[in-house]
């Protein structure tokens, strides 16, 4: 009998003992003991988040390398995504497909001159690395990475705060990423994040990690923040989160994720298909006469409250008449925006912005209207 | 005044005779994180000791209020409505979510003094 993965053990990140004397409250979460919020709690954390700049432990997610000189090429059969041509030191944004085009997994991915240094979710991350190996193992290299653990700055000054230890890290653009020199440490840095706002993810050895975290700390700009602030800060950036928003059973596009298929993979582009699924997403995509029960039957939302009343996870969507037409995936109060947002998907015929939608909350139907994401409007930097 | 507490976490304090306040423990309180959120029953509505009169929410979680006792809400705290925070400032005071005219004093009597609900909700 395989364990469960609710009876194993939990693993710790190399923050631990860090989490336990900062007085976190630690969850487990996708395997691991986490901190879900500090003792200032997950309102003050997120929005010191949005003003200042906030300390993230996100070891718990895999990293990996792929490498040889088809690894790009190798890694384009897995993901309706051009890898082939993104520049070295840009990052982009990646989505594994199953055969029915439903998502295995959405991760980020840095070309490298050595490489594609990818990262997928903590929940997902053996998954992947096994899909990986036998899909593309015998076309390049995958090497995970294990030993290294993966700090997120973010923030409008966190590039303030980083650029004090590590100088030259403010040159780099949103979704881009380089290899820096912290103390004779060497860390692997992208401008990118999972809350809305300018920020860095550092990907550094494990036995090193304490100390940059410790030095990145005492920042007067910086402050930690756990799980809860990163779930808040993501919802209002209309930022997925894998297993709620997305998972094996919804395509890219039923996701609303088509900005994540550059044009090049798509019909009539030059490396059109050639991925999983290609041929119901390329069908549905290009609207023409696909083969019955294809078209994308749900499209997922954003919703704001028209009443003061969070409407959570799992919570059902019904139309005004009291039809069931689809489910919230994600929802709180936005400590930003001061309303109740959610995420869910609906029946296409109800996916207009503006369209009003009852998520049913405690029997009770809550008004909700379909909303731009995302709900709090980003601050990457792109440059000057 | 004599307060009592249930093992779902909530306060229930004698006014006078009958009339008793409801709210939520320091405990939970501090286990829900940020109150952004809360769900009062019905003045005038009668209920059963253990069914669910209220909602209480933070950013990250919902959570039930269930009635103490048996009685008939009298009165709800439509400050705490207003500004849920309350409920983490000020738990057992300003943060108080409804009085109740007690139906049966024998239920009130058996809930935990605050000696028990220490040693229960440290082991919780």
């Amino acid at each position: 009998m395989t364990p469960s993965p609710e009876t194993l053990p939990l693993l710790r990140t190399p923050l631990h003992a860090l989490h336990m004397e900062l007085g976190a409250r630690m969850v487990p979460f996708a395997g691991y003991s986490l901190p879900v919020q500090y003792p200032a709690g997950l309102m003050a954390e997120h929005m010191q988040t949005r003003k200042s700049a906030s300390l993230f432990d996100v070891s718990h997610m895999g990293q990996l390398r792929l490498a040889g000189p088809q690894a790009a090429g190798a890694f384009e059969t897995l993901m309706p995504v051009d890898v082939i041509d993104l520049a070295v030191g840009k990052q982009r944004y990646g989505l594994l497909l199953n055969e029915q085009g439903g998502i295995i997994d959405d991760l980020m991915f840095l070309k490298r001159k050595d490489g594609i240094f990818v990262i997928v979710n903590g929940a997902c991350k053996d998954g992947d690395t096994a899909h990986m190996q036998e899909k593309i193992g015998s076309m390049c290299q995958v090497i995970p990475l294990p030993d290294r653990a993966l700090l997120a700055l973010q923030g409008p000054l966190a590039v303030n705060a980083l650029a004090r230890l590590v100088p030259g890290v403010e040159k780099l653009v949103f979704m881009t990423g380089e290899r820096f020199n912290w103390n004779g440490v060497e860390l692997l840095l992208t401008r990118s994040g999972y809350t809305g706002e300018d920020g860095f993810e550092i990907s550094v050895h494990q036995d090193q990690a304490e100390n940059l975290a410790r030095a990145l700390l005492a920042q007067p700009e910086v402050m930690p923040a756990g799980l809860g602030a990163r779930n808040s800060l993501r919802l209002e950036a209309g930022l997925c989160l894998y297993g709620h928003d997305i998972d094996q059973t919804t395509t890219p596009l039923e996701a609303n994720l088509l900005w994540a298929m550059q044009k090049v993979r798509r019909a009539s582009g030059a490396r059109a298909g050639g991925f999983p699924g290609a041929t119901t997403l390329l069908a549905d995509h290009a609207g023409l006469t696909p083969p019955a029960g294809h078209f994308p039957s749900k499209k997922r939302v954003g919703l704001i409250a028209r009443e003061r009343i969070p409407v959570r996870d799992g919570a059902p969507l019904q139309s005004p008449d009291g039809k069931l037409i689809g489910q919230v995936t994600s929802g709180l109060l936005g400590p930003s925006i001061n309303r109740p947002i959610a995420m869910g998907y609906v029946g296409a015929e109800f996916a207009a912005l503006g369209t009003v939608v009852h998520a049913i909350v405690r029997g009770k139907p809550v008004p909700m209207e379909v909303s731009a994401m995302p709900f709090v409007p980003t601050r990457y930097y792109r440059g000057v | 005044m004599t307060m009592k507490y249930t093992e779902d976490h909530e306060w229930i304090q004698l006014e006078d005779h009958e009339a008793a306040v409801v709210g939520i423990t320091l405990h939970a309180q501090d286990a829900l994180g940020d109150v952004v959120f809360v769900d009062l029953p019905e003045v005038g509505k009668s209920y059963a000791k253990g069914e669910v009169a209220g909602v209480v929410e933070s950013v990250k979680a919902a959570a039930d209020v269930f009635m103490p006792i048996a009685g008939e809400v009298t009165e709800v705290n439509e400050a705490l409505r207003a500004d849920p925070s309350l409920a983490n400032s000020d738990p057992l005071g300003n943060g108080w979510f409804f009085k109740i005219l007690i139906k049966d004093m024998a239920e009130f009597d058996v809930l935990m003094d605050e000696p028990d609900y220490a040693k229960f909700s440290a082991g919780a």
